[in-house]
């Protein structure tokens, strides 16, 4: 058998009021080394033991504020150094929308750290014990009854005399409390194997649950509505069709929703040329696409007026102006198979980006360029 | 329960001439300072006037909003405070006093009164038969009526308590205020609507009668506040109150102030993000130029400074502390008033003149001059609620 060492004297008693007295005249005896256990809060304890105000306030409000400062760095250097990008139109340290992000990081860090706080500081993490724990008066204190307890380390006090103090302050109940001074080191306690085994038990029963939630219990029926369809899977066959194929290709000769496609060959220009013809009429409306679409896609090396003054001068072949006599004089056709197929591997085929109606507006336009430069002297005047 | 023993009755009714003198000459000076800005700038004197009443019509009827709080949920340690609230709130038959001048001077104002402006704006057109004259004066008068309604039956019950002691007009006190908490409700977002959000009639938000709540519980508390712990420091009030009753007017005082930035905080981000134009058009004015920082201000002494001044648990007891923060606050409360009515009249930059002046004298003047005048004539407390005596023991 360990030693039993003196811990303290317990006194119970059995109403609110009382434990207020009783706290009062320990403080004005002089003790200084007590402690008062209640069910629940009771007010004006505090005063009435004389205990200096908590410091936990300040301790929450530094984390609290450490958890705002570290949100506030990250969002700043995640949106703005790391990889700055416009989300919504908004300025990269977009402040106003991380505001909520600070009071949760606020909230979060000053209630979790407060909690580790308390459990480390005054309760002495990793210890996980108290000389009072588990004793019949900590179990009376957590259920029904109010108690004090006056520690031996306390300059005052004298196992007797202590004790008649607190039978004349009225208690149900006076008792010393032991403890084995072994139990409270803490080396043991960490390594103790019951200790290390809990947490092994913790540790793998959580991941188990982790693991059957995420990867077993989401296929369990109910959840599994969507994974359970009558379709057929990659890379098995078809049991419908005979040739095994899932898909069907489409009937022979079918033309996509507003993908006409092209009569001729890409080098046929004279077919184009000849049997071609713009569709659209020179509205304004026609006019302003096909300025649109020109300067957007011609006048990089076409130039603004279609003189052939590339912006891409000397990276690129600069295209012939379009201003020769035989330019303005081609048909339609040839600018839209041009357009639409490219030319001689140089011009690129911008049928995947201008749809063909804006290319038949593109041809307007070029036609309004051209004859902006050939204007007949009976009508400039 | 033996009422003597714990009220001085001596002081029931022994509020000190000076709070009266110094009402009535804010009160003589500000009408003074308003009829003199009228003949200035009638258009400025106007907002200033809405001001006023803004900040009149807040604080009273946020102070019926108190009393009814407390009877619907039976708080006990409110009950030796609650008469001033209740004298507080006697402002509200006054309001319509207030309004009438600029109800016959709405165009001045008002920009939607001038249906040609908006002729292609179809929003507006829209809230045409809403915002329309008629129906707006009958809306003012509505909402006053009610206010007053309230007031008259909650006010009369709680009175005549204190002479026939008769234990059930605190439960018909309680039914008249479970009616009127949500009629508050609904009322004072009527109110925001016609006098502050139409001022810039194509702006919309939907949270804003919940904004200018939260302004009306603080100022009314802030002003109550100021009032009981002055009285009770000097000795004047007829009933003891101790630091646990200031501490829960610190701690409202403290999350108020908490609520009323986040409701405005809300607004604000909201309206930043989704960046449309019937929104963003109230605050462009508010975050340019001088405004900016007024707005800036308004966050500071409206909510920074009040947390970190009221955060601890020492300052919600300390009453000389309380006394500043309730000055301070009610000053806020008028930042926040001025920051949303005067923008629109001078959307450029901020001013300060005459009427600004004659606001601010002219707001604590009738406040001020009607609490010493219900002061003068009714009990202190309510010496006849059966809630007194367990709010006289109240701990925390």
């Amino acid at each position: 058998m360990s030693e039993r060492t003196l811990y303290g004297i317990t006194a119970l008693f059995d109403a609110p009021g009382k434990i207020l007295d009783a706290s009062k005249a320990a403080t004005s005896e002089g003790y200084k080394n007590f402690d008062s256990y209640t069910p629940y809060p009771i007010h004006g304890l505090d005063n009435v033991m004389k205990l200096k105000r908590s410091y936990i306030g300040i301790v929450t409000l530094i984390l609290g504020m450490t958890g705002v400062i570290s949100l506030v760095t990250f969002t700043w250097w995640a949106n703005s150094v790391d990889f700055p990008m416009v989300t919504g139109g908004k300025p990269y340290f977009a402040w106003p929308s991380y505001v909520p992000l600070m009071f949760e990081m606020g909230v979060l860090f000053g209630a979790v750290s407060t909690v580790i706080a308390l459990l480390a500081i005054w309760l002495g993490l990793p210890r996980n014990s108290h000389p009072l724990h588990d004793t019949e008066f900590m179990k009376k204190v957590s259920d029904d009854g109010f108690g004090i307890c006056i520690e031996a380390k306390d300059p005052k006090f004298d196992q007797k005399q202590t004790e008649s103090f607190l039978r004349s302050l009225g208690a149900v109940n006076v008792e010393p409390a032991y403890y084995e001074a072994q139990s409270f080191t803490l080396r043991q306690l960490v390594l103790d194997p019951k200790f290390i085994i809990a947490i092994i038990v913790v540790a793998v029963v959580s991941s188990a649950t982790v693991y059957w939630g995420l990867n077993k219990m989401l296929l369990i029926r109910p959840w599994s509505s969507l994974n359970d369809q009558e379709k057929v899977l990659p890379e098995t066959r078809s049991e419908f069709y005979p040739d095994g194929f899932a898909m069907r290709p489409p009937v022979e000769g079918t033309v996509a929703r507003s993908q006409m496609p092209y009569e001729f060959t890409a080098n046929d220009l004279a077919s184009a040329g000849k049997y071609l013809a713009n569709p659209l009429l020179p509205t304004p409306q026609v006019m302003r696409v096909g300025q649109r679409e020109y300067n957007t896609y011609c006048s990089p090396c076409h130039g603004y007026f279609a003189d052939g003054d590339s912006r891409l001068q000397g990276q690129f072949p600069s295209p012939p102006s379009l201003h020769t006599d035989s330019l303005r004089l081609a048909p339609d056709g040839l600018y839209y198979s041009v357009i639409t197929n490219g030319f001689q591997g140089i011009m690129p085929s911008y049928a995947r980006q201008i749809p063909r109606d804006e290319r038949w507006a593109i041809i307007w336009y070029i036609r309004a360029l051209q004859k902006s430069e050939h204007v007949e002297a009976s009508v400039a005047k | 329960m033996n009422v003597s023993e714990i009220i001085d009755t001596q002081k029931l009714k022994n509020i000190p001439s000076s709070y009266s003198t110094f009402g009535w000459t804010l009160l003589i000076l500000g009408v003074l300072l308003t009829v003199i800005s009228f003949a200035v700038n009638p258009r400025h004197a106007s907002f200033g006037l809405i001001m006023t009443l803004t900040f009149v019509a807040t604080v009273g009827i946020g102070a019926l909003f108190w009393v009814g709080i407390e009877y619907l949920s039976s708080a006990v340690w409110s009950t030796p405070m609650r008469r001033p609230f209740e004298f507080i709130s006697g402002v509200i038959p006054l309001l319509i006093i207030i309004a009438v001048p600029l109800l016959f001077n709405m165009k001045t104002v008002f920009e939607w009164t001038h249906r040609t402006l908006y002729k292609d704006d179809p929003a507006l057109l829209l809230k045409a038969p809403y915002l329309n004259i008629p129906f707006f004066i009958v809306r003012t008068i509505l909402v006053f009526l009610v206010w007053w309604l309230f007031y008259y039956l909650i006010i009369r019950n709680s009175r005549k308590q204190d002479t026939t002691r008769d234990q059930n007009l605190t439960t018909k006190n309680i039914r008249l205020s479970a009616g009127f908490i949500p009629v508050f409700g609904i009322t004072i977002t009527v109110f925001s609507i016609d006098w502050l959000m139409s001022l810039t009639p194509d702006w919309y938000s939907t949270i804003f009668g919940v904004y200018l709540f939260t302004g009306a519980a603080i100022a009314s508390l802030a002003f109550a506040t100021l009032l009981i712990v002055k009285l009770n420091e000097k000795n004047l009030f007829p009933v003891k109150l101790t630091s646990d009753h200031y501490y829960n007017l610190g701690t409202f005082l403290f999350a108020f102030s908490n609520f009323w930035a986040y409701i405005g905080f809300s607004q604000f981000m909201l309206q930043w993000y989704g960046n449309l134009r019937d929104e963003t058009i109230w605050y462009i004015p508010r975050i340019h130029g001088s405004w900016a920082v007024v707005s800036i201000i308004l966050v500071l002494v409206q909510f920074l400074v009040p947390f970190f001044f009221l955060i601890t648990k020492p300052a919600k007891m300390d009453p000389r502390r309380l006394v500043f923060i309730s000055i301070w606050l009610l000053a806020a409360h008028a930042v926040d008033i001025y920051w949303m009515v005067m923008p629109v009249y001078s959307p450029d930059r901020a001013v300060f003149a005459l009427s600004e002046v004659a606001f601010l004298v002219l707001s604590v003047g009738i406040l001020l001059s009607v609490f010493a005048y219900k002061a003068k004539r009714n009990n202190m407390v309510p010496i006849g609620d059966p809630k007194l005596q367990r709010g006289l023991e109240f701990h925390i």
